[in-house]
């Protein structure tokens, strides 16, 4: 256990209790603003859920003294805060299956983990069969779930309309049955994020916004220090976690990814009753959908389909996505479209994440998320914290090394973004 | 939305069009190395700022066709035929 350099002020009822009196005005800074060192063990680029999850596990569960999270902007401001908030483990392939269903277990006990309400409901997670191949598919991919031991159930059409009513099941789309994973849901992508930095904060990390990675000196293949904004950081190990902007950084520190930086937009409407318990996908039109505890009807679908550093989408995607989306939910036709936000997404060749080592020796990666980032944060920031202090891949991260793609063993995971490939 | 300017066509909406990915991807020697045989499969210029990149003007012409565009701003700065030299911010001001 790291030192917790800061008492940190607890949230429970017995401190809501003692606050009330003081109209709550007693509640300090949920994290520490500390000025930069000049040198650390570990600095962890990035300052979204998976670099904060990072530096979060190599504080807390090895211990880790000197470490700088440093964030170009503020934390949780790019994807972190742009997602859909879907947590789910239903992959294909026995690789992704334990990894993800890692990161789902620990979604489950994150709360109480972080003293921080996450606010996750696992209202269950459908996807929908249009056609007897989808049913076919389903079924093998049903079948793939449960022998890596995750729970996955075929629906028959009964089934799903009894758990969603306001489908629209003789559509232009029928509906012909689906595959539901019960412990999937929803959480709150900004407690996950601040729940992390002000854990990460207690446990002595030196969280660094407005600090951006402008190079790094190298002597060798080890990177000696980065250089930032605010001046360069002597290191011992150096983590990138940043997204889309992973190839920007590798480029600065002399390598090459696989990995394509797009548009991924979002959309929500304005709040109303519950109507929606589990989060509905179409595979076969991109689309997906779920309530937030806000009220919220949350909307995603495909990406944008040409290179983006934009954060902004097209229109002609936004209309292409609410227009499947009304087809198999005529009721929410009436409401307002409160907010359509996007962001850049890093994307694989198959799909499937980027974790571990690179080309220099004391240089890790996290990255190639791709659409799906936010249900790995935990998971994440857990293998990625034993990878670097261990100076070897996490066993359940060892398929996503970068080198995989030169040996030709790629994990073409169609499951990784929900829709289809 | 983007509205690209088709050298045949003249400028029309994205909708109109698909999109071909980075241009100028050149196949490697056949000896060549697993790890160069990897960059051509996998690796991709992933500019931040001005890209290059071959569209298809699919319910048009038909016709393929280059374009170099800001990923930053989606600015078309230039749109350039297939088998034209790749073209670059500094050529084009």
């Amino acid at each position: 256990m790291g030192q917790v350099y800061r008492r940190m002020q607890r949230y429970s009822l017995l401190n809501v209790l003692k606050a009330a009196p003081r109209a709550n005005t007693g509640w300090g800074p949920a994290w520490r603003t500390p000025g930069l060192q000049r040198s650390y063990d570990v600095v962890v680029i990035g300052g979204g859920g998976h670099g904060l999850a990072t530096a979060y596990f190599l504080a807390k569960k090895h211990g880790v003294r000197q470490v700088a999270l440093l964030e170009r902007g503020h934390i949780g401001q790019g994807n972190s805060g742009r997602n859909t908030q879907v947590t789910r483990s239903n992959y294909f392939y026995p690789v992704s299956s334990s990894f993800f269903d890692h990161s789902l277990k620990l979604y489950e006990g994150l709360g109480r983990e972080l003293n921080f309400n996450v606010m996750l409901r696992q209202g269950g997670q459908i996807n929908l069969a249009h056609t007897l191949h989808d049913l076919e598919v389903m079924r093998r991919w049903a079948n793939a779930i449960r022998m890596n031991g995750v729970d996955a159930e075929m629906l028959s059409e009964a089934d799903i309309r009894k758990l969603v009513p306001i489908l629209n099941m003789k559509s232009r789309y029928p509906i012909l049955g689906g595959l539901i994973q019960r412990r999937a849901g929803i959480s709150r992508h900004d407690a996950v994020v601040w729940g992390f930095a002000r854990g990460a904060s207690a446990h002595g990390v030196d969280l660094i916004q407005g600090c951006e990675v402008t190079g790094f000196r190298k002597s060798g293949d080890r990177v000696t220090a980065v250089e930032t904004s605010q001046g360069a950081i002597n290191c011992d190990r150096v983590c990138m976690s940043v997204s889309n902007q992973s190839s920007v950084l590798a480029g600065l520190a002399g390598f090459t990814l696989p990995i394509t930086t797009m548009t991924l937009q979002a959309m929500v409407t304005e709040p109303i009753k519950p109507i929606l318990d589990p989060c509905v996908i179409s595979g076969s039109i991109h689309a997906y959908v779920s309530q937030s505890d806000r009220g919220e009807i949350v909307i995603g679908g495909a990406a944008d389909v040409y290179n983006s550093y934009r954060q902004r989408g097209s229109l002609a995607v936004t209309r292409g996505v609410l227009a499947a989306v009304l087809e198999l939910f005529p009721s929410l036709s009436r409401l307002k479209i409160m907010r359509q936000w996007a962001g850049a997404v890093d994307i694989t060749p198959d799909t499937s994440p980027i974790m571990g080592l690179t080309p220099l020796r004391n240089l890790y990666i996290n990255c190639g998320w791709g659409t799906g980032g936010y249900k790995a944060i935990p998971a994440g920031g857990d293998t990625m914290a034993q990878t670097i202090v261990q100076d070897k891949p996490h066993p359940l991260i060892g398929a996503f090394d970068l080198a995989r793609f030169e040996r030709g063993a790629l994990v073409d995971e169609g499951a990784a973004s929900g829709v289809a490939h | 939305m983007l509205n690209i300017p088709c050298p045949y066509c003249g400028p029309r909406d994205e909708t109109e069009f698909t999109y071909g990915g980075p241009s100028h991807v050149t196949r490697p020697e056949l000896k060549s190395t697993d790890l160069e045989w990897t960059h051509y499969l996998y690796h991709r210029e992933n500019t931040k700022g001005p890209y290059r990149e071959r569209w298809l003007h699919s319910f048009g012409c038909g016709r393929w066709f280059n374009v170099l565009r800001d990923t930053t701003t989606h600015e078309i700065l230039k749109v350039y035929l297939m088998g034209e030299p790749g073209q670059s911010i500094e050529s084009v001001r």
